[in-house]
């Protein structure tokens, strides 16, 4: 049993943050697959698991950006919205080729990644340039470019092949094929693929992306330029590099939360994904504390649960949900708080000392 | 003759967006806040200009007058309460809270108001003027729009370089800490601040509604989005810059509207911010920051 105990104590702090967010959502999946079974979780909540993961999975990625990396991100949900139909076009795409519901959900997450990662690539080398809000503004911009170009997006497939156009669907020339885009009525006829086991999955990849960049010789570059841009690039850190890696690495995970999200209904439109989306995740992050995985995991589940534990109050829910918002961040970041905060930190220090003093005195 | 009159509606446009510009930029000079929730306050503004017009028959100027002073308190109050106790904390707790702000005054709306839109009836007495024999009309909602931009523009010039509180603005925008040690109190200033910036959301609000008469209680989130786009456009922090900013990011959306797709016209118009931004990192008018290591 000591042995035991004394291998955890070796256990460095990274390894127990790790086996902590590991275990907290493992628990979680088993009670709630347990509860779900025995149909203890009604029917509106149990709708709600996969986007919630796909949620958590978004907060983790967002979290990478904004704790992490430092830089506010106004148009995450942008990320989300491009791997979603890149992941819905692959699915509908393979439909024939690949008849395993699994393995064409893992490609389509897949896809949905690469894309998300290449538009990263494309927004991150303008937008890591600027700074502090001009870096907001600008990530803004782009979600609602992203928003407004699927807008108006037409794709359909038929015999000869796939077929992209931005006029209206009779522009695409097909000949009895199928749409898979229809502008801005979105994206219809989705198989749903999705489920709360692959959203778990899909958490834990997430999970073992992010910790181990964090933890990573990238990961404690990025930090160091969060924390010093200046002196980080006095000690040969190069800028661009690595906020680009993080930033890239930020958006493939969100483009995967965006295959997991739209794989989950029948049909989805690009409005979906907008700046409110974006808004959301952020105050996942925020809330959950930043660069605090764990936090944000408990945050989004907390916070996206909430509107829908307030149904009974029906029309008052958003009003509640504005008022808690604000009480906690005015008590959890305003000077009387943390001048209180400290204050009784300082008088449960000082009992701890005098209690060590009295046991050492004992012995 | 249709290139002048999308001008005119660009210039009339863009003239609401540089209105509610001016209190994003004010309130970004002096709090280093970004007030999301200042689009909300427009709707606001518009709803009460739109009650006091329609269930109590008051003239439109009476009705815009009460909507000001409805606002300026509305804007005194939640800098009181939701961001004075914050004016130390990080930049992103105080944007939360303004996002906080912001759902709570949509849905504060959605409950009194209700989610069916309201046609609003224009403030605007008198008819559109017809030139070059009806070749082009001037819709007179645009005309007192564009006169009530300038007039506002002027007095806030006026306003911050000529009197005692304009200069203790300026002075706190600089260095507060300063300012505080010169006997200025910052508190009241910044008040006043958002005092402004909200009657002016009220005067936008009431203006945007006339030319759009589309009233729901997400009205204000999208010009107020384009109109911090503006600010950004021009420079944040500069009174001239959101003016310059505002006009021109309308009569983009307009032309783009008219000229290429109406349905890309709000990406044409991120898309230039972004090139302005990638050229000028500070927007058009915007000072140069120096960095401190």
């Amino acid at each position: 049993m000591s042995r035991i105990n004394s291998k955890i104590r070796n256990l460095n702090k990274f390894t127990l943050t790790n086996i902590e967010s590991y275990s907290i959502v493992i628990v979680a999946y088993i009670v709630i697959s347990l509860l779900n079974n025995f149909g203890k979780i009604n029917n509106s909540i149990s709708g709600q698991l996969v986007p919630i993961c796909a949620y958590i999975v978004m907060a983790i990625s967002l979290n990478l950006t904004v704790g992490f990396l430092g830089e506010l991100s106004l148009g995450h949900a942008g990320f989300m919205s491009v791997g979603a139909f890149a992941g819905v076009i692959t699915a509908s795409c393979l439909q024939d080729v690949i008849p395993s519901d699994i393995l064409r959900l893992i490609v389509s997450i897949i896809s949905g990644g690469i894309f998300a990662g290449i538009a990263g690539l494309i927004i991150g080398i303008p937008v890591l340039r600027l700074r502090g809000d001009y870096l907001a503004i600008v990530t803004l911009a782009f979600g609602e470019i992203i928003k407004n170009i699927i807008n108006c997006l037409y794709v359909g497939i038929d015999t000869s092949g796939l077929h992209i156009g931005m006029t209206s669907i009779e522009a695409l020339g097909m000949t009895n094929g199928r749409i898979i885009l229809n502008g801005p009525q979105g994206a219809v006829g989705i198989t749903k693929l999705s489920s709360f086991t692959a959203g778990v999955i899909l958490i834990i990849f997430a999970l073992f992306v992010v910790l181990n960049f964090v933890n990573s010789k990238t990961g404690r570059a990025v930090t160091a330029i969060r924390d010093n841009a200046i002196a980080a690039e006095s000690v040969g850190i190069g800028l661009t590099r690595y906020k680009l890696t993080a930033f890239i690495v930020s958006a493939v995970l969100a483009g995967m939360a965006g295959v997991l999200y739209a794989m989950n209904f029948s049909s989805i439109v690009a409005k979906k994904f907008d700046f409110n989306t974006s808004i959301l995740i952020l105050v996942f992050v925020v809330l959950g504390g930043m660069g605090n995985i764990v936090g944000t995991i408990i945050a989004t589940t907390v916070l996206y649960m909430l509107p829908e534990l307030l149904r009974e109050y029906a029309d008052y829910r958003m009003l509640i949900y504005a008022i808690v918002l604000i009480l906690v961040m005015l008590l959890t970041n305003s000077e009387k708080t943390k001048q209180i905060k400290e204050q009784i930190m300082l008088k449960l220090t000082r009992n701890k000392k005098y209690e060590e003093r009295e046991g050492g005195n004992n012995v | 003759m249709t290139f002048i009159s999308n001008l005119i509606s660009g210039i009339s446009l863009g003239s609401v967006y540089a209105i509610i510009a001016l209190g994003y930029t004010m309130v970004y000079g002096i709090a280093k806040m970004l007030n999301f929730a200042h689009g909300d306050v427009i709707m606001v503004g518009a709803y009460i200009s739109f009650c006091a017009s329609t269930y109590l028959h008051l003239p439109p100027i009476v009705s815009i007058v009460i909507a000001m002073i409805v606002c300026t308190i509305l804007g005194i109050v939640i800098e009181g309460l939701a961001y004075r106790p914050l004016r130390r904390a990080s930049s992103l707790a105080v944007l939360i809270t303004a996002i906080g702000v912001s759902y709570f005054l949509q849905n504060a709306a959605l409950l009194i108001w209700g989610s069916t839109p309201m046609t609003f009836s224009s403030v605007v007495g008198f008819d559109s003027i017809p030139l070059f024999d009806g070749g082009l009309i001037v819709t007179s909602e645009s005309i007192v729009t564009v006169i009530a931009c300038i007039i506002i523009m002027i007095c806030l010039t006026l306003f911050t370089q000529k009197t005692r509180i304009g200069k203790g603005m300026r002075a706190v925008s600089e260095d507060k800490d300063a300012a505080e040690l010169m006997g200025i109190n910052v508190n009241v200033t910044i008040s006043i601040t958002f005092a402004i910036g909200s009657a002016l959301a009220a005067i936008a609000g009431v203006l945007l509604c006339s030319a759009y008469p589309i009233l729901t209680p997400t009205t204000g989130s999208m010009p107020g989005i384009k109109a911090f786009t503006a600010a950004v456009f021009g420079g944040i922090g500069s009174i001239p810059g959101a003016m310059l900013g505002g006009i021109l990011l309308g009569i983009i959306e307009i032309f783009s509207k008219s000229y290429i797709s109406t349905e890309l016209s709000d990406a044409i118009v991120f898309a230039v911010l972004i090139l302005v931004l990638l050229i000028k990192p500070t927007g058009l008018l915007g000072k140069k920051m120096t960095e401190k290591v």
